[in-house]
């Protein structure tokens, strides 16, 4: 696995801008996370686009209606309104997201710094803990142990995927953090006396957090897809939470009869994870190409 | 080559013993009944069969010598019964055949698409092909791949009817190809691009060069020189997804009708048969390291340099 | 082999590099580049990094190939055979039968993941057809040739469990296996300890001795030069500046770039003065230029250099392109 992670790495937070909005992809899929994004903070300008835009208000009479005007998608089996139930959807997607890439990036830059600075028996308890994550194939780890919490939100989805999700990212971390401290110019500041956190946060840190950031922006994408994975297997959001996941849960029993409730979540599940994914790829082009054939 | 094997067997006994106790910890020591967490929430469990779940779990014991009882019982096979009462190695062995075509299928599926595309485009840098390859991967990695798998189903199961939508009647290798194509989709993208980048270094090596100079054909010096070396990094790669394709596995199975392991949890799941989940989830871990076990052994065949090292 | 090519022609030099033109994207790097070589004959080709030298012997490979570089004009002739103008099969066949090559850096040159007798077997594999056990016992016999000690057993092993000097002999292994009438060696020992250098100089010309090839050595290395080479080929910005027998370019340069290259060695009679340098650097090669590329940096300018010098024979086997070449060599 040596050659897939990065020597080191550095970037600069200034001077891609003007080329990154010149790229299509770039613009397009910022566009659409950006709308996802405010369709998260004020669902309710969305959802009362059309009919009445509240998605517990239910009437089992509508019980998986098709399309009908006023009801762009539809009613759920519950016979709420489809359009403003995948609007609220928005919510906890992005909620989850944020909360696992801001825990992620936390305890990766934390661990990964420490083991790449002081090495030694830090970096081996560090990097053992970080291979013993290594050893769970990615979701089923997660399964086994959500299924066995007795409260699934928001909160403790989020803990299981920064539990799971942490090791990758610290690896990385701790790979350029190995290299600026290795590095001549580090050398160098030792040498004229710089004390250990000016030599942390002036030379060692901005270093390190640039491929960081460029690769957790990278899993946002992962993030959703990973949850909307756990809550569609049962582990994750629990009805009544709003969620794409639990949607398309109740969604597959019913799919051949009404497609409409597996078309419209999963729509609004995928343009969101491709253009976070798009906008990850592109922030990395742009920051550190070197960055380009990890995960 | 025999220190390599001892020295990685080494590496992997922490790893197994660590992954075991993170999953034993979770179920059996987190704050809160552990009978109730291993019948799951909700479930009235009567004093006789709690009796029962404490014996056979020696919830009596000390911690470390429940860990040791729930080691020996994973390693020896005896992982306990489901809540009907039967052996959950019983549900492993009839579940196994299953998931070990489907994994295989895919991963063949995973393997063979994902080196000859990115071949394909690392030989053909900046043309059409290479274009193609690049953006068909972005779009299958923002495709979360259960729906990809609901599209599949429906487009080339139910309403072309190509190939069987759910179910292994068919036998291999019919009932697999289509849950194999999109199970392969979640490592695709990545096998061809490190392969095309893989490839892309390899291309303008000196060793490269000194094969045109000994007037090799160009066939043995695209497949000896440029592509046998860049696989080492794919392999791999190719190694650490046969471990998602397992995870994977839960999802597919259950989508797809295949009564695998993956199944089993997919099934287990909605009606909180914790045994079940926990045996065959510790259980694929188990395989999960295994398999990149094996891996890195032929890696270590595959590039001298790191088994000499 | 080459007996049967169009254009083959006995009389004709063995190999003879005619007016070549070289580009990489815009760089005009190698422009009208000639020289010839016999069979014996040790040619050294003396130049700068950036003079082309490299490129020409890469082009004469066919290691030139769009779209990185462009070989636009000229002719490489062995034998009176023009290279470039055959089909690729026919040239393939020719590669390390009658042109081989050493490269510089034995370690990236090698192909890490396969063992060196394997390598080496591959050239009588493919160009003889042997089996694969045949072949393996002609590779043991090459380094065996190259002085490898217990050639058999290191066979198996791979490039990067040799040592430097040992690993420049499995690359000279792979140039002299099928015993190829020119072998090409870009600058064969400067990755190596200078004592290793020796070793690998000698073992070359004894191997060149024995077998009646003909040597093109690139270097940068006037003491090299002197020591092994027959007749001398000095190239600065992808041109031929002065081509003569080694001796004469030694005691009386005619070219003021020969003329520079030669005051820049270190001498022990010069010990405590200054070391000459050679004021300014290379021209830009993506810059056109009608005149002499070396007249920004040369004593001898006059405006006559506006224009570039064409090449004169100026005795019997030399050639120098300067306009002021007798100034130069003082007569």
């Amino acid at each position: 696995m040596a050659s897939l992670t990065p020597v080191s790495g550095s970037a600069d937070l200034r001077r891609p801008l003007p080329a990154l909005l010149r790229r299509p992809g770039f613009v397009i899929s910022s566009v659409f996370a950006v709308l996802v994004c405010v369709i998260t903070v004020v669902p309710q300008v969305f959802a009362g686009l059309f009919g009445h835009g509240d998605p517990r208000r239910c009437d089992l009479a509508d019980s998986g209606l098709p399309p009908t005007p006023g009801h762009p998608f539809g009613f759920d089996i519950q016979g709420c309104d489809l359009y403003s139930n995948v609007v609220y959807g928005a919510r906890s997607s992005v909620a989850i997201a944020v909360l696992v890439t801001a825990g992620v990036l936390v305890i990766a830059v934390v661990l990964g710094g420490l083991a790449g600075y002081f090495g030694g028996w830090v970096d081996a308890v560090v990097s053992r803990v970080m291979d013993v994550f290594f050893g769970f194939p990615a979701l089923v780890g997660m399964i086994v142990i959500l299924q066995t919490l007795s409260v699934h939100n928001e909160v403790t989805v989020s803990l299981v995927l920064i539990l799971f999700g942490w090791a990758g990212l610290a690896r990385v971390v701790r790979g350029s953090v190995l290299a600026t401290v290795n590095s001549e110019y580090v050398a160098a500041t030792r040498g004229i006396g710089a004390s250990v956190p000016r030599i942390l946060l002036r030379h060692v840190l901005p270093n390190s957090i640039g491929p960081a950031l460029v690769l957790s922006g990278l899993n946002v994408g992962l993030v959703i897809a990973s949850e909307s994975a756990l809550t569609f297997l049962g582990v994750g959001l629990q009805t009544p939470a709003i969620s794409w996941g639990v949607q398309l849960n109740t969604a597959q029993q019913y799919f051949t009869t009404n497609p409409h409730l597996l078309i419209f979540p999963s729509l609004f599940l995928t343009v969101t994870v491709l253009s976070f994914v798009l906008l990850g790829d592109a922030l990395r082009d742009a920051f550190d190409p070197r960055l380009r054939y990890i995960r | 080559m025999g220190r390599y094997i001892l020295r990685r067997l080494a590496m992997a006994v922490p790893v197994l013993l660590g992954t075991t106790f993170i999953i034993y910890l979770a179920v059996y020591a987190l704050p809160g009944d552990p009978i109730q967490a291993l019948a799951g929430p909700g479930r009235v469990v009567s004093p006789s069969v709690a009796q029962v779940l404490r014996e056979r779990h020696h919830l009596d014991d000390p911690l470390i010598v429940q860990y040791g009882f729930y080691l020996k019982g994973l390693l020896t096979g005896d992982m306990g019964v489901d809540f009907d009462g039967r052996p959950i190695s019983e549900i492993v062995a009839a579940g196994w055949p299953v998931t070990f075509q489907l994994g295989v299928t895919a991963w063949l599926f995973e393997a063979v698409i994902g080196v000859l595309l990115g071949t394909l485009a690392g030989i053909r840098r900046g043309r059409a092909a290479d274009l193609a390859v690049l953006g068909g991967t972005t779009l299958v990695m923002g495709v979360p791949f259960f729906v990809a798998a609901y599209v599949a189903q429906i487009v080339f199961g139910v309403n072309l009817g190509w190939l069987p939508a759910s179910g292994t009647d068919a036998g291999w290798p019919l009932a697999y190809i289509l849950p194999g194509l999109v199970l392969a989709l979640y490592g695709l993208p990545q096998t061809a691009r490190l392969t095309r980048t893989s490839v892309l270094e390899n291309l303008h090596a000196d060793h490269v060069d000194t094969a045109v100079a000994k007037g090799l054909p160009r066939r043995i010096v695209v497949a000896r020189h440029i592509v046998r070396n860049s696989l080492i990094p794919v392999v791999s790669l190719l190694g650490v997804s046969l471990g998602y394709l397992l995870s994977g596995t839960v999802l597919i199975e259950g989508i797809f009708n295949l009564p695998g392991l993956g199944y089993q949890i997919f099934a287990a799941i909605p009606k909180h048969d914790g045994p079940v989940v926990v045996g065959i989830g510790s259980l694929l871990v188990l395989v999960f390291l295994l398999v990149n076990l094996i891996v890195d052994l032929l890696y270590g065949i595959l590039d001298p340099r790191i088994r000499l090292r | 082999m080459l007996e049967s090519l169009p254009g083959f022609d006995p009389a004709a030099p063995l190999l003879a590099v005619d007016d070549l033109h070289v580009e990489f994207g815009a760089a005009r790097v190698v422009n009208g580049v000639g020289y010839a070589v016999e069979a014996g004959e040790t040619l050294a080709i003396l130049g700068e990094s950036g003079s082309g030298k490299s490129v020409t012997a890469r082009a004469i490979m066919g290691l030139v190939r769009p779209p990185r570089g462009r070989i636009t004009a000229g002719a490489v002739r062995l034998r009176g055979v023009d290279l470039l103008r055959l089909p690729e099969e026919s040239r393939r066949r020719l590669r390390a039968t009658t042109v081989a090559m050493i490269f510089q850096d034995a370690l990236s040159a090698l192909n890490p993941v396969l063992p060196v007798g394997f390598q080496i077997a591959e050239l009588f594999r493919v160009h003889r057809g042997l089996s694969r056990r045949q072949a393996r016992a002609r590779a043991v016999e090459v380094l065996d040739l190259v002085r490898i000690p217990a050639a058999a057993q290191r066979a198996g092993d791979y490039p990067h469990q040799f040592s430097g000097g040992m690993r420049q002999r499995v690359g000279i292994a792979l140039a002299i296996a099928l015993d190829p009438k020119v072998i090409i060696a870009d600058e064969p020992t400067t990755a190596l300890d200078v004592t290793v250098q020796a070793q690998i100089m000698r073992l070359l010309r004894e191997i060149q001795r024995e077998h009646g090839t003909a040597l093109v050595l690139i270097t940068h290395d006037m003491g090299v030069v002197a020591d092994v080479a027959d007749r001398v080929v000095v190239m600065y910005a992808g041109r031929v500046m002065e081509q003569a027998p080694a001796a004469d370019v030694y005691a009386r340069p005619a070219h003021p770039y020969t003329e520079a290259l030669l005051g820049a060695i270190p001498r022990p009679h010069r010990r405590g003065r200054p070391l000459a340098v050679i004021p300014g650097a290379p021209p830009d090669p993506a810059r056109p230029d009608p005149g002499c590329r070396f007249r920004q940096r040369c004593s001898y300018a006059s405006e006559a250099c506006e224009e570039a010098p064409e090449q004169v024979e100026i005795g019997p086997g030399r050639r120098t392109a300067c306009h002021e070449w007798e100034r130069v060599s003082g007569r």
